[in-house]
């Protein structure tokens, strides 16, 4: 299985590592050139295409730029240090998690309430559903100046930012789910007279749990984009978002692409944590292997 | 009683036309469920889940998940459930509906077998005729749109039934009084 897949994977990574540098050349050919015409020197097209892939700031970096940046900020520097990405990756993460969390709680709750109440699912739902229009990076500089006004700042604000996307998917999986069972199932509950709160635990609760496990992966990559864009309106010191943000200050490409990719792989991190968990509970739960 | 009365008794067990079994629930959960809901100890719960496993023929399948299963499997675990409690009546709206032919003659006899051995009155709703004159001890037949009765037959076959029974004289005609009261019913709408 993993033989037959890892030619194709291979390939589309090697296809889009070799545009990566292809754009590059025009993307960054500009400066050289600027800087050719005030010294009066002549390149060849070798020399363009190699000074492309090694300016200091370069409109695009190449792969290997990011691939070294990445490599000098994740390992060589302590992790204590400001320049470390871990550091910084993990005031992020910490954030991320604990909005998952909050997120994850108050989706399954109002998913409960909605399934269980007709008044709820019509009064709730829309509300949940207005609350994904609105742009995050438009309510975010709210919430962080509100919860500021009241003495809330540091992780606790850009948890709730975390916690306010994710708790949308997690709403809708959850109460897909806590309704998958079909009338055959809910009938056989009738015939024993069982309560609600039987039929809850014993069987929507159980039944959901495919659908809870999908919206979880959507929930905490919404998570992480929460936490940086919560790091963002602060012109915050410390995470990933405030590299970005650093980053296009002072003009340092690489770095944004470097701390854009320590996001991305962070992202896949998690989604593949909970892919494992999903894994391990739906087996346990006898689904087909 | 009211049907209302009637669950509230836990006083039948109900067989659906397809098993039901809840597919994170092992064999031996699935037939646990109603004692867990009506409050079984668990000690009991074992042995309860026991005798009825070895009553519709399943012993050493307890720890199964219903898809390592064949469907007449998987519809004689959803019949153990629903003899797992203490039922009065035991009702079957077409159990074997969907499986074929020859795991059907199979599950008809174990279930005569079944109906010896635990001496439950059993409502079988099926809209097989071989189906209906083999199991049976008393026939109603009804009609489709009103449904009214339009006959009652009191088998007259004997207790002790081998499949063959069904090329049996006797057998035929009793299946030709159902076919004929089916037809009456079926006057309007043909």
């Amino acid at each position: 299985m993993f033989k037959r897949s890892a030619l194709p994977v291979l390939t589309v990574l090697g296809v889009l590592i070799a545009l990566w540098y292809a754009a590059c050349v025009p993307m960054n050919a500009a400066w050289t050139a600027q800087q050719l015409a005030r010294s009066g020197e002549t390149m060849t097209v070798t020399e363009t295409i190699g000074a492309a892939w090694s300016q200091e700031r370069p409109r695009l970096p190449a792969p290997h730029q990011v691939a070294v940046e990445l490599w000098d900020t994740v390992v060589m520097k302590k992790i204590t240090s400001k320049r470390s990405l871990v550091y910084h990756g993990w005031i992020t993460l910490s954030a991320t998690l604990l909005g998952f969390v909050i997120g994850t709680s108050l989706g399954i709750l109002l998913a409960i309430g909605i399934v269980h109440s007709r008044a709820m699912d019509m009064s709730v739902m829309p509300w949940a559903i207005v609350s994904q229009t609105i742009p995050i990076i438009a309510i975010a500089p709210m919430i962080i100046v509100v919860l500021y006004s009241i003495g809330v700042q540091g992780m606790i604000p850009k948890a709730i930012i975390s916690a306010y996307l994710s708790f949308f998917p997690v709403v809708v999986g959850m109460a897909k789910g806590l309704r998958s069972p079909d009338a055959m199932q809910l009938d056989l509950l009738r015939t024993y007279y069982a309560s609600d709160a039987q039929g809850f635990w014993k069987l929507r609760l159980p039944a959901s749990m495919p659908y809870l496990f999908a919206s979880l992966k959507i929930a905490v990559a919404a998570s992480l984009v929460g936490a940086i864009v919560g790091e963002l309106p602060t012109g915050a010191v410390r995470g990933l978002g405030a590299r970005l943000l650093a980053g296009s200050y002072y003009g340092q490409t690489v770095q944004i692409w470097s701390a854009l990719f320590a996001a991305a792989i962070l992202a896949a991190c998690l989604v593949a944590i909970i892919g494992l968990i999903e894994k391990v509970a739906l087996r346990r739960m006898g689904t087909r292997p | 009683m009211t049907p209302e009365e009637a669950r509230k008794a836990r006083a039948y067990g109900y067989v659906f036309q397809a098993a039901g079994l809840y597919p994170w629930r092992t064999i031996g959960g699935n037939i646990k469920l109603p004692l867990e809901i009506m409050g079984f100890s668990k000690a009991e719960q074992a042995t309860r889940v026991a005798r009825v496993m070895e009553l519709v023929d399943l012993s050493g399948f307890e720890k199964k998940f219903p898809w390592q299963l064949s469907g007449g499997m998987q519809q004689r675990a959803s019949i153990a459930r629903a003899l797992a409690f203490d039922v009065d009546i035991l009702l079957m709206d077409e159990p074997f509906g969907a499986l074929d032919e020859i795991v059907r003659d199979h599950l008809n006899e174990q279930l005569l077998a079944l109906w010896t051995r635990t001496e439950k009155t059993i409502g079988f709703v099926t809209h097989s005729i071989p189906e209906a004159v083999y199991l049976s001890t008393k026939i109603v037949v009804m009609s489709p749109r009103p449904g009214r009765i339009t006959d009652v037959i009191e088998s007259t076959l004997p207790k002790e039934r081998p499949l063959d029974i069904r090329e049996s004289k006797e057998f035929i005609e009793i299946a030709h009084r159902v076919r004929d009261g089916l037809r009456a019913g079926h006057q309007d709408d043909v």
